[in-house]
């Protein structure tokens, strides 16, 4: 299913940041976010997670598609690392159809798998972090910096990964600084920045909340 | 739905999860009182329902900021959302694992310490009957307390501000049938008044709680 976002506004913290954003990603493809700190990256890909509404237009898939991973990785530090990858294995309803060894496996972690995950480096978690989008099954990867803290050989392993994905038809829609060797699409979020005079005044009652 | 509710009590089993705090400080509370009161028999009997309802919704309180504050920390409760639960039914999972966590334990040690404060031999029954309805409703409120204050730093003052006044009427009814049980007395009508508080609570609130989870993860 080919991915279509038209028009896309969206805000953070009630002020406006992006403005008219628009793309396609077919299956199998991926597609690189660039722009400086604080243009929206974070808040669009947010936005696609469903864990947000935009201000205005169109996401032409369901939030249920894409599979989420931001800057914190969501470990439970008492949990040993397969209990963690269980949890979302079950809490996705894949446990039985994938397993948590291939994802161990993917990133290297099979032989830390009994650790407690609050026992393991950095780039370890972030590692444990990635893993779980393997066993979340759904088809649209969103990846928020996800380099951060891993090492040379880590983040060939997560290209691996990623490349893997999208070989079994999946996509991806990364916000990344650094290069990761993928054949991808670029967007530049630059020029859809959103002018702070252009902010509407709405008196949404919402926004009483913000 | 069950792997959230397994995990969360795996959480609070582990080192560190608080799963004795609740417990510890009603215990504290309760084992104090009559040294503060006095060795008077008669009055600590009459007192004992109230001071054990009391200290059961203070222990109650005292852990409610840990049911979504640590998910939101470490980001787990983002991710939480994206995956394809209901917020409803997270926030009702929620609940029960603090129920189950600290609920629970205080109904079952609340007869024992109603031995310290002299608390009538008709009283033991009701007074845990009254407990197990009532405190279902502490954490569902309570929940929904947590909710409204989890992107908040230090938010657990204000979260027992927001919280306290919609615990009173689960303590004014929950002491009021322990107190008419210990005294032999009618009691179907606060119990009633207390079933249908828990009732009313734990079939409304999880969609209000929701509701406010989804605008503070925005």
């Amino acid at each position: 299913m080919e991915l279509v976002v038209d028009q896309l506004s969206v805000a953070r913290a009630g002020v406006p940041v992006l403005r008219g954003v628009a793309f396609r990603l077919a299956p199998g493809r991926a597609l690189l976010l660039r722009g400086p700190n604080g243009v929206g990256k974070t808040t669009l890909l947010r936005v696609l997670a469903g864990l947000q509404p935009p201000l205005a237009g169109r996401v032409s898939l369901d939030p249920d598609n894409f599979a989420y991973a931001a800057h914190a990785d969501g470990i439970k530090s008492t949990l040993s690392v397969a209990e963690n990858l269980n949890f979302w294995a079950d809490l996705h309803g894949t446990r039985g159809s994938t397993g948590i060894e291939v994802a161990l496996a993917a990133f290297h972690l099979s032989d830390l798998a009994e650790r407690a995950a609050g026992a393991l480096s950095a780039g370890q978690k972030r590692r444990l972090g990635l893993a779980r989008l393997l066993v979340t099954g759904r088809p649209i990867w969103i990846l928020d910096e996800p380099t951060v803290s891993l090492d040379r050989d880590a983040v060939t392993w997560f290209a691996d990964v990623v490349r893997a994905h999208l070989a079994n038809g999946g996509s991806a829609i990364i916000a990344s600084h650094i290069e990761l060797g993928l054949d991808a699409e670029v967007i530049e979020l630059e020029p859809f920045r959103a002018s702070w005079s252009s902010a509407t005044n709405d008196t949404d009652f919402d926004e009483a909340f913000l | 739905m069950r792997a959230l509710l397994l995990r969360d009590l795996r959480l609070a089993m582990r080192a560190g999860g608080g799963f004795g705090l609740g417990l510890a400080f009603f215990l504290i509370v309760v084992v104090l009182v009559p040294f503060g009161v006095g060795p008077q028999t008669e009055l600590l009997a009459r007192i004992a329902p109230g001071i054990l309802w009391i200290g059961a919704l203070l222990a109650c309180l005292l852990s409610l900021d840990r049911i979504l504050a640590l998910d939101w920390e470490d980001g787990s409760l983002d991710l939480i959302a994206t995956a394809p639960v209901p917020l409803e039914a997270v926030v009702s999972v929620k609940a029960l694992a603090h129920w189950l966590t600290t609920g629970l334990p205080l109904v079952l040690a609340a007869p024992v310490l109603g031995l310290l404060l002299n608390l009538p031999a008709p009283g033991y029954g009701w007074l845990t009957l009254s407990l197990l309805l009532g405190t279902p409703a502490l954490s569902v409120i309570g929940t929904f307390g947590a909710a409204l204050t989890v992107g908040l730093k230090r938010g657990g003052l204000l979260l027992s501000l927001l919280v306290l006044p919609l615990y009173v009427p689960v303590l004014i009814f929950g002491a009021e049938v322990a107190r008419r049980g210990a005294e032999a007395m009618a009691l179907t009508t606060p119990l009633a008044m207390l079933a249908g508080i828990t009732c009313g609570t734990i079939a409304l609130l999880p969609f209000a709680s929701a509701a406010v989870l989804r605008m503070n993860l925005r």
